[in-house]
């Protein structure tokens, strides 16, 4: 829980992980590269207090997560988005044993999501009824780009894909959340389109699909898809962090997917360790679009940021909120064909 | 006696100054993507450098090779080497680039023949952004509204800053550039309906505020990747070793 001038918020981190990048989990040097990438993530848009050092950031264990998100980081509820990037590091990138052994010590915080990989056919398709079944699934994490032999990636509304997308309707995880962002190692097929969120989003009406990294960067076609599919969401992970190094960005941002997608299908996601959520949520709550820019944009009101903040990811895990914790409104709803903006401008 | 390299060091930086990273649309010299240029007896070597060691390799392609192909039109240059460094396929793009291999020799089975459609998808979200640019600063400078757009031609806003810089995209993806053209026309030139018109500059503003938000954030990254060993400057950094000057 956060509080400012009186108003509280209920704060659901949608996107954390638990990583070992160290130099003995590394593979190759592909694993080096990653984690000096995501370093040089965390040092461009980072505060100069909240810098970590890079032995730090290349692991830094369950204790210190607890006490960054729980302690210090004001969150409530955190979801562990699994990375496996089994083809850089010995045991995965997110250290998914350990992150699900701390949801079952920690219940009522945290919800672990798996991930999957349709590349794997039958074989893992039995795996994931396994992994649904033992780890209690709500939602997943795809990374459609994660290179497999010698596919450098795949498509959502490939056959086996889509055989996938039906077994989690049968397993009852809803949230399929996609990283459509910042690259790993794409090809042709192009880690960045968000074209086939798009066709399996109409097809699959009975899952949600976020859309992490709100499509960066590629944010217009990420948005021009949200607007006409009613079960898309967006998560804020690496789109938060510009608003602090480049404030007239993020309100571009964050008036655009306000615009386009509307104030209930947006999520926030710290994306930790890559930044820490205190700092995002203390921002983000005093966090005002400039005046000179609110002919473009409306201004964002406390209701909107509960929604944001955890009130929306809430809806999509079924997580209690305290009453006096709610935003007003219906949060996270479903069946908005056109998001807010957009349907005045749409003619009928 | 080997061919000397007669071509000045402004020649090569200027040839580089044509390629651009087709996402972010801007010159990867202005980008700070040119490394180093160096000339020597034999001809040019070119390095570059990009915010990530996981930048996307299809786009690392594509500037590598039009960095190649656009030094090869300078007037005595001798022999071009254009080597790309710190990226996870710097090997296997810079072996591709020394044979002449093309992307799907460099890349092999899942990469398709040629990038043209996927540097065409950017042209024409180039385009977008310009065109609604000169349009947004259009109607702030007179104070119309968005329903006069369907009428404007090129002659109207030739006076605009970004018009330029419009009329550039345009030609690129194949459009008129006649004074009498319609401005807000679709990627293929044919005009829109005027009530289409409000959504469509809309999300051409979304493609223009995404467009400059990547080329914050490809900037900011360079800089955090690079400047504590060698500081992010405007220009390359030029070594010119050659035994014989060349005015």
């Amino acid at each position: 829980m956060y509080e400012k001038n009186g108003d509280k918020y209920f704060i659901v981190d949608g996107h954390v992980h638990l990583w070992d990048a160290r130099e003995k989990n590394q593979k190759n040097i592909h694993g080096k590269q990653f984690i000096d990438c995501f370093y040089d993530y965390h040092k461009n848009l980072s505060p100069e207090s909240e810098l970590w050092d890079y032995e730090t950031y290349q692991y830094y264990g369950e204790d210190r997560l607890y006490k960054d998100l729980f302690v210090d980081g004001y969150v409530d509820h955190a979801i562990f988005q699994a990375t496996l990037l089994s083809d850089f590091y010995h045991t995965g990138f997110g250290q998914t044993e350990d992150a699900f052994a701390l949801t079952q010590k920690h219940s009522d915080k945290l919800t672990y999501n798996h991930a999957y990989d349709p590349r794997f056919e039958e074989a893992g398709l039995e795996q994931l009824r396994k992994d649904a079944d033992r780890m209690n699934l709500q939602g997943v994490k795809l990374y459609t780009a994660e290179w497999h032999g010698d596919s450098r990636g795949y498509k959502l509304d490939e056959p086996w894909s889509r055989r996938y997308l039906e077994e989690c309707i049968k397993l009852g995880i809803k949230n399929i959340h996609v990283h459509k962002g910042p690259t790993i190692r794409p090809l042709d097929r192009d880690a960045f389109d968000v074209a086939d969120v798009d066709k399996v989003a109409t097809d699959y009406l009975d899952l949600r699909f976020v859309v992490e990294h709100v499509g960066l960067p590629r944010l217009e076609d990420f948005c021009w898809i949200a607007t006409q599919e009613s079960n898309v969401y967006g998560g804020l992970a690496v789109a938060l962090p510009f608003i602090h190094t480049r404030p007239r960005y993020f309100a571009q941002i964050i008036g655009e997917l306000l615009y386009w997608l509307g104030e209930d299908k947006i999520l926030f996601g710290s994306d930790y360790a890559l930044w820490t959520p205190k700092w995002l949520i203390e921002q983000f709550v005093d966090f005002q679009i400039p005046e000179d820019m609110q002919s473009e944009y409306a201004p964002i009101t406390v209701d909107q940021k509960r929604k944001i903040l955890g009130a929306n990811a809430a809806a999509l895990y079924g997580i209690d909120i305290p009453a006096e914790l709610r935003p007003a409104g219906n949060p996270g709803q479903e069946g908005v064909e056109v998001a807010a903006g957009a349907k005045e401008a749409v003619p009928s | 006696m080997t061919t000397l390299a007669l071509c000045s060091p402004v020649d090569v930086v200027e040839a580089l100054a044509t390629v651009t990273d087709p996402e972010l649309d801007e010159p990867i010299t202005d980008l700070g993507f040119v490394r180093s240029v160096t000339l020597d007896d034999d001809g040019v070597e070119v390095h570059l450098r990009l915010p990530t060691a996981f930048c996307s390799p299809n786009f690392a392609y594509l500037m590598a090779s039009d960095s190649l192909d656009a030094l090869r039109l300078v007037e005595g240059i001798g022999k071009v080497r254009v080597l790309l460094d710190d990226h996870h396929d710097s090997a296997k793009i810079n072996i591709g680039l020394a044979a002449d291999a093309g992307y799907r020799g460099t890349f092999g089975s899942e990469a398709e023949d040629s990038l043209e459609e996927l540097r065409s998808v950017f042209l024409r979200k180039a385009h977008l952004a310009a065109m609604e640019r000169s349009i947004t600063a259009h109607l702030a400078q007179t104070g119309e509204g968005v329903e006069r757009i369907h009428t404007l031609t090129l002659r109207d806003i030739r006076s605009e800053r970004h018009t330029t810089a419009l009329l550039r995209r345009r030609s690129a993806i194949g459009l008129s550039i006649c004074p009498n053209s319609r401005v807000f026309v679709d990627e293929h030139g044919r005009s829109v309906a005027p009530e289409a018109i409000p959504l469509k500059l809309r999300f051409a503003k979304s493609v223009r505020i995404s467009i400059e938000g990547n080329s914050h954030f490809c900037r900011g990254l360079l800089a955090t990747r690079y400047d504590d060993t060698e500081p992010i400057g405007a220009s390359p950094r030029i070594n010119d070793i050659r035994t014989r000057r060349f005015p």
